[in-house]
């Protein structure tokens, strides 16, 4: 079991001809082994044409209907990548993975707003993708750096995700499912809709949750945690020595007007009964110490 | 990105929003020229940098004749403007706005950000304008206003004008209350504006609302589309690292330590400077080299990195994903030797190929110390930094 995609998800790529777009395609497509996973490409400017045998649609509701597609993966540039969320909302997907960085936030509130009272979930953007190991990628991660198990991984960052799963796979622990939810202020699902995710999946047994300065999205899901998760949570909070006013990379990373800050994070967790680490080198052991004997 | 109050007000006043006569001067004579075009009797020099709390720091003086414009503009150009937002050693003030004074009957206050939870832009307002916002939330929250605008029918009438009566606004000038709050929505909104902040907003005694103060920043995302906000960008309010960075799309922050840090990633790289404090050191920067760790970027941040006199060491922190690590090793071999590196090299490569990588770094001749993950790269970097 795993959380949001499996063997049997297929996907849609929005922005299948542009580099970006056509080299994780093709990573993606190897890492699932066979498998007819990436069915679509979409641009309306080469519909009818495809790409190494996948076929591209003019949009994204054709290439739905014509391959029965329920996922989209967005690698188009940040100035119409909100737009290319709105049309893969409209067309009815269920969940849209954005991998592009440096979207708008003005265009995000848009796109956000929009998406009131639609089914589909929005994964990012600015955001590594989503990963179910030895099952399926959609997404810029290292797919070999990933093995297949029971600890749920949920975080903010990209490296640092890759970081936390390494760890995790040196100490023998696989994955159900990686979800990097992105480091952008307006995004979709947050930490919490995905801890309550991997709480209802009988294939996790414990949750690795990754957050950074800025925002309490990681304060909201360890409240939830505290009254409603099953299964152990052990957490890290990038960000400690950043220093206020400062966005550190991420457009989301910014303590401000002293909120958001690293400390306040880690002392909610721990209050709430997240076991945390202070040392990132020590994720995956902190993990492994939680796990029933 | 962040814009000058005399900036911001020419958008204001784009936008109808009610500023003071006011004119920018660079000079004491454009100082004094700007003075004999406002109206008098009465005058405000004001220090333009990009910090907050200029008042308190003393680059706000009222001037109540032409010559007393001179001698304040003489004072302040050029002091080193010290608030709680420069940090110890202040801001030099290259710049000033004359201004007509303002007869005040009451201060308040409006500022405007992206609220993240409800994923909305929210207008924060207050009857105590003129004060440190940050100190009214803290301690009387009751006292902000807060007002959540949907962006398909943005500010509405009933919510400006009950803000506006919230705040002490009397009913005869809630017109011109409305017209404030509306445009500077406007403002916030057409322009990718990531903070809007008027404090103080003023009632005059003649019952006028006037914007006082002006405070844009800008979503560094959205700039592509606003090529006028771009030209306003003053360098000089910059940290010449930072700029030279951006040049070569290195993500960098200059901090106070004495260990460099360069790494893949905004997250592992505020990870990797905290790892540094946990074993007892301070790192000097922050720095995301993004994607892809090419010779070329890793030998630009090498080179930003050492004009830091307080340099010490320097943490390289890779995780290769899906770039091999004998590619960022051959990128790193071939940075140490453009830049002919003096100072300690710990690099801890992670991926692909990291054996591969390793031999490189090994066989380069170069004295790089190799760490095999984050708590004993950040460690070795801590013992180089202290001489051990």
């Amino acid at each position: 079991m795993a959380i949001l995609i499996d063997k049997s998800t297929k996907v849609i790529t929005q922005g299948i001809t542009g580099k970006t777009g056509q080299f994780h395609t093709r990573m993606c497509r190897d890492y699932a082994n066979g498998r007819a996973c990436f069915v679509a490409g979409v641009n309306p400017k080469k519909a009818g044409e495809d790409f190494e045998g996948i076929p591209i649609y003019a949009t994204v509701r054709e290439a739905k209907e014509a391959t029965g597609a329920t996922v989209s993966v967005i690698y188009v540039p940040p100035p119409f990548a909100a737009s290319a969320i709105d049309e893969a909302v409209d067309a009815g997907v269920d969940l849209v993975v954005c991998i592009t960085e440096g979207i708008p936030v003005r265009d995000m509130i848009r796109t956000r707003d929009r998406m009131h009272g639609k089914k589909t979930r929005l994964l990012g953007p600015n955001c590594p993708g989503v990963i179910t190991p030895d099952e399926l990628k959609i997404g810029i991660m290292p797919g070999h750096i990933h093995r297949k198990g029971r600890i749920g991984v949920v975080s903010r960052s990209g490296t640092l995700t890759y970081e936390a799963v390494g760890q995790l796979t040196e100490l023998g622990l696989g994955q159900s499912s990686a979800v990097g939810i992105g480091g952008d202020p307006v995004n979709g699902l947050k930490h919490l809709d995905v801890l309550k995710m991997f709480n209802d999946d009988p294939g996790t047994d414990a949750v690795i949750m990754i957050g950074e300065i800025g925002g309490n999205d990681e304060e909201t899901a360890a409240e939830w945690a505290k009254a409603h998760m099953k299964k152990p949570v052990v957490g890290f909070i990038a960000g400690v020595t950043a220093p206020p006013g400062k966005r550190m990379g991420h457009a989301g990373a910014i303590v401000s007007g002293g909120k958001g800050t690293a400390q306040e994070k880690l002392a909610v967790m721990e209050a709430c009964g997240i076991k945390v680490t202070r040392n990132p080198a020590e994720m995956g052991k902190l993990l492994k110490s939680v796990l029933k004997a | 990105m962040k814009i000058h109050e005399y900036q911001g007000k020419e958008i204001f006043r784009r936008y109808g929003l009610a500023v003071p006569r006011g004119i920018p001067a660079f000079s004491v004579d454009d100082a004094v020229r700007a003075a004999k075009a406002l109206p008098g009797p009465v005058y405000v020099v004001k220090a333009q940098i990009h910090a907050g709390g200029r008042g308190k720091g003393g680059g706000v003086k009222l001037a109540r004749s032409i010559d007393e414009v001179r001698t304040l503009a003489g004072q302040i150009l050029g002091m080193q403007l010290k608030t709680h937002q420069t940090g110890p050693h202040g801001q030099k003030v290259r710049r000033l706005l004359v201004e007509e004074g303002a007869d005040i009957a009451k201060e308040l206050y409006v500022g405007m950000v992206v609220d993240r939870v409800t994923q909305r832009v929210v207008l924060m307002a207050s009857s105590e304008g003129g004060m440190d916002i940050e100190e009214v939330a803290a301690h009387t929250p009751e006292k902000i206003h807060k007002v959540f605008v949907d962006p398909k029918a943005g500010l509405t009438d009933a919510q400006a004008d009950e803000t506006a009566r919230r705040i002490g606004i009397p009913d005869a000038s809630v017109p011109q209350g409305r017209t404030m709050l509306q445009g500077l929505y406007r403002v916030f909104d057409e322009t990718d504006a990531s903070l809007a902040e008027i404090n103080p907003l003023i009632l005059t005694k003649d019952g006028r609302v006037v914007a006082l103060d002006a405070k844009l920043n800008f979503d560094g995302n959205a700039l592509f589309r606003h090529p006028d906000i771009v030209e306003m960008r003053d360098l000089d309010e910059e940290d010449p690292a930072e700029i030279e960075a951006s040049k070569f799309d290195l993500s960098y922050i200059s901090l106070d330590g004495d260990i460099g840090c360069l790494v893949n990633g905004a997250g592992l790289a505020m990870a990797t400077m905290d790892t540094i404090k946990l074993y007892g050191g301070e790192p000097a920067n922050f720095l995301d080299v993004g994607g892809g760790a090419t010779a070329e970027k890793v030998t630009e941040a090498f080179k930003i990195m050492l004009r830091n006199p307080k340099l010490k060491a320097i943490l390289v922190n890779i995780f290769g994903g899906i770039m091999k690590c004998d590619t960022i090793a051959e990128g790193v071999v071939a940075a140490s030797k453009a830049v002919s590196l003096k100072v300690p090299l710990i690099v801890r490569m992670k991926g692909t190929n990291e054996e591969l990588g390793r031999k490189i770094l090994a066989e380069s001749g170069l004295p790089i110390i190799s760490a095999s993950n984050m708590a004993e790269a950040a460690e070795k970097a801590v013992a180089a930094a202290k001489g051990r």
